[in-house]
């Protein structure tokens, strides 16, 4: 059985250690807040604040207080805020650890693409071109095929770069894989996936 | 020299003129100047260049001015949530030129720091980095980005006094501090006007010096996406 949007989260929280400051995108990554355990994890959200806390209980929304994918969320009694560009400093000076962020493709070596799709999704890249630029590791978590069953795992992308040679690890429904030189590395499948069943999912070239 | 203005439509008066370029203060319908925004509907300004990270929605924020065909390009890093936005991009009645939200916010810093242009790594490899200048640096290859000065800056902060110091409320601060330094003119719109001496010289987010005029009115806080989680989850 394929991890689960749930399992997927889990696994990716594994990458996570004490101490880190990180980025969880919208999406899968959101759920990843769920399964930091114990570990101290301060996480960042780039419209301005460090220390992002749970959604509210009803009745007690902040409008100014809201995440990057505009959701009202709380503070902690460890937030910061701050302003836009001193909150780009950060991810562009490399002060945040790792984001955890959705994808539409991945190539292997490690090109990007979450931010459009040219003639029918127009929306924008957000913060996402930054942060992959400037953070220390880039973890991308995703579906391994689309919906018609094509990977989007792939030698090239075919859609708009988001960044060029960023991406560190990939954690899909079927397993985890490195983008490392001459291409990806499997480092493990998902319980009850094969390694066969992995390359089969994967157009990318696959190194052993 | 008097800055506290009584109303938003006096706080701008003079200072509109047709085809000007507007920096405006907010992310999403967070921090957004309302009441600005609604007093330039009503004056009519149009064929606008407006640098802001997200453009309302369809019925608030920027989206308004969107509605009366006032703005002809913006300058942003997201336009999701906003189906007229789309319409017209598509139909190509508004020019967009996308900017990733890191790059639009120094942009704008740069621009009000008398800093002409600075070289990133965001966008190397990307449709954002064609046309721009490539400059090595270490071994890693960075573009060239411009920095913003707008005609005017409009932005939205908690508390000011009479002098123009800003204070902001958690994350609607935002892209307000970096809109507000970036414009010849800046205007800002706030909940309340304090007493001058009230506010602590330490923690005043803006100093007054970029900041023009000052209207203090009542906001509606529209909340874009209301999540909350249940009690019993606690």
């Amino acid at each position: 059985m394929p991890w689960d949007r749930n399992q997927m989260a889990a696994r990716a929280a594994q990458e996570l250690k004490d101490g880190m400051y990180v980025n969880l995108g919208i999406g899968i990554p959101t759920l990843v807040a769920n399964y930091v355990g114990d570990k101290d994890i301060t996480l960042q959200s780039e419209n301005g604040m460090l220390g992002m806390g749970p959604f509210p209980f009803e009745g007690e929304e902040d409008p100014d207080v809201i995440n990057a994918g505009k959701q009202t969320i709380t503070e902690l009694n460890r937030t910061a805020y701050f302003d836009s560009a001193t909150s780009f400093g950060m991810i562009r000076g490399g002060k945040i650890a790792a984001a955890i962020l959705g994808a539409m493709e991945v190539s292997e070596n490690g090109d990007l693409a979450n931010w459009m799709i040219p003639g029918k999704l127009i929306k924008g890249m957000g913060g996402a071109m930054d942060l992959v630029a400037g953070v220390g590791r880039v973890i991308v978590v995703m579906d391994h095929t689309n919906k018609a069953g094509e990977s989007k795992v792939l030698r090239e992308c075919t859609l708009p770069l988001t960044g060029k040679g960023v991406v560190d690890r990939i954690i899909t429904n079927l397993g985890v894989l490195d983008v490392v030189p001459g291409g990806l590395r499997i480092v493990e499948c998902a319980e009850g996936v094969t390694e066969d069943e992995l390359r089969a999912a994967t157009e990318a070239t696959i190194v052993s | 020299m008097k800055k506290v203005y009584a109303t938003a439509a006096e706080a701008l008066d003079g200072l509109l003129q047709d085809g000007m370029f507007i920096a405006a203060g907010g992310f999403g319908l967070c921090g957004i100047p309302e009441l600005l925004i609604a007093a330039i509907r009503d004056a009519g300004t149009k064929d606008l260049t407006v640098a802001s990270n997200n453009c309302g929605v369809d019925d608030f924020g920027l989206g308004i001015l969107l509605q009366t065909r006032q703005i002809r390009k913006m300058i942003s890093s997201y336009v999701g949530e906003n189906a007229e936005f789309m319409r017209q991009y598509l139909s190509g009645e508004l020019e967009l030129e996308f900017n990733p939200q890191g790059t639009l916010a120094e942009r704008m810093r740069a621009g009000g720091c008398g800093i002409p242009g600075f070289y990133t790594k965001t966008g190397v490899g990307t449709v954002i980095a064609e046309g721009k200048e490539h400059k090595e640096f270490g071994g890693q290859t960075y573009i060239l980005e411009h920095g913003i000065v707008a005609d005017l800056s409009i932005v939205k902060a908690w508390k000011a006094d009479d002098t123009g110091n800003l204070v902001f409320r958690k994350t609607a601060r935002n892209f307000n501090p970096p809109a507000a330094m970036c414009g010849r003119v800046c205007v800002a719109e706030v909940e309340e006007i304090v007493p001058r001496g009230s506010l602590d010289p330490d923690l005043i987010h803006l100093p007054g010096i970029y900041v023009h005029r000052i209207v203090q009115g009542q906001h509606e806080k529209r909340i874009e996406q209301r999540t909350v989680r249940k009690r019993e989850d606690a």
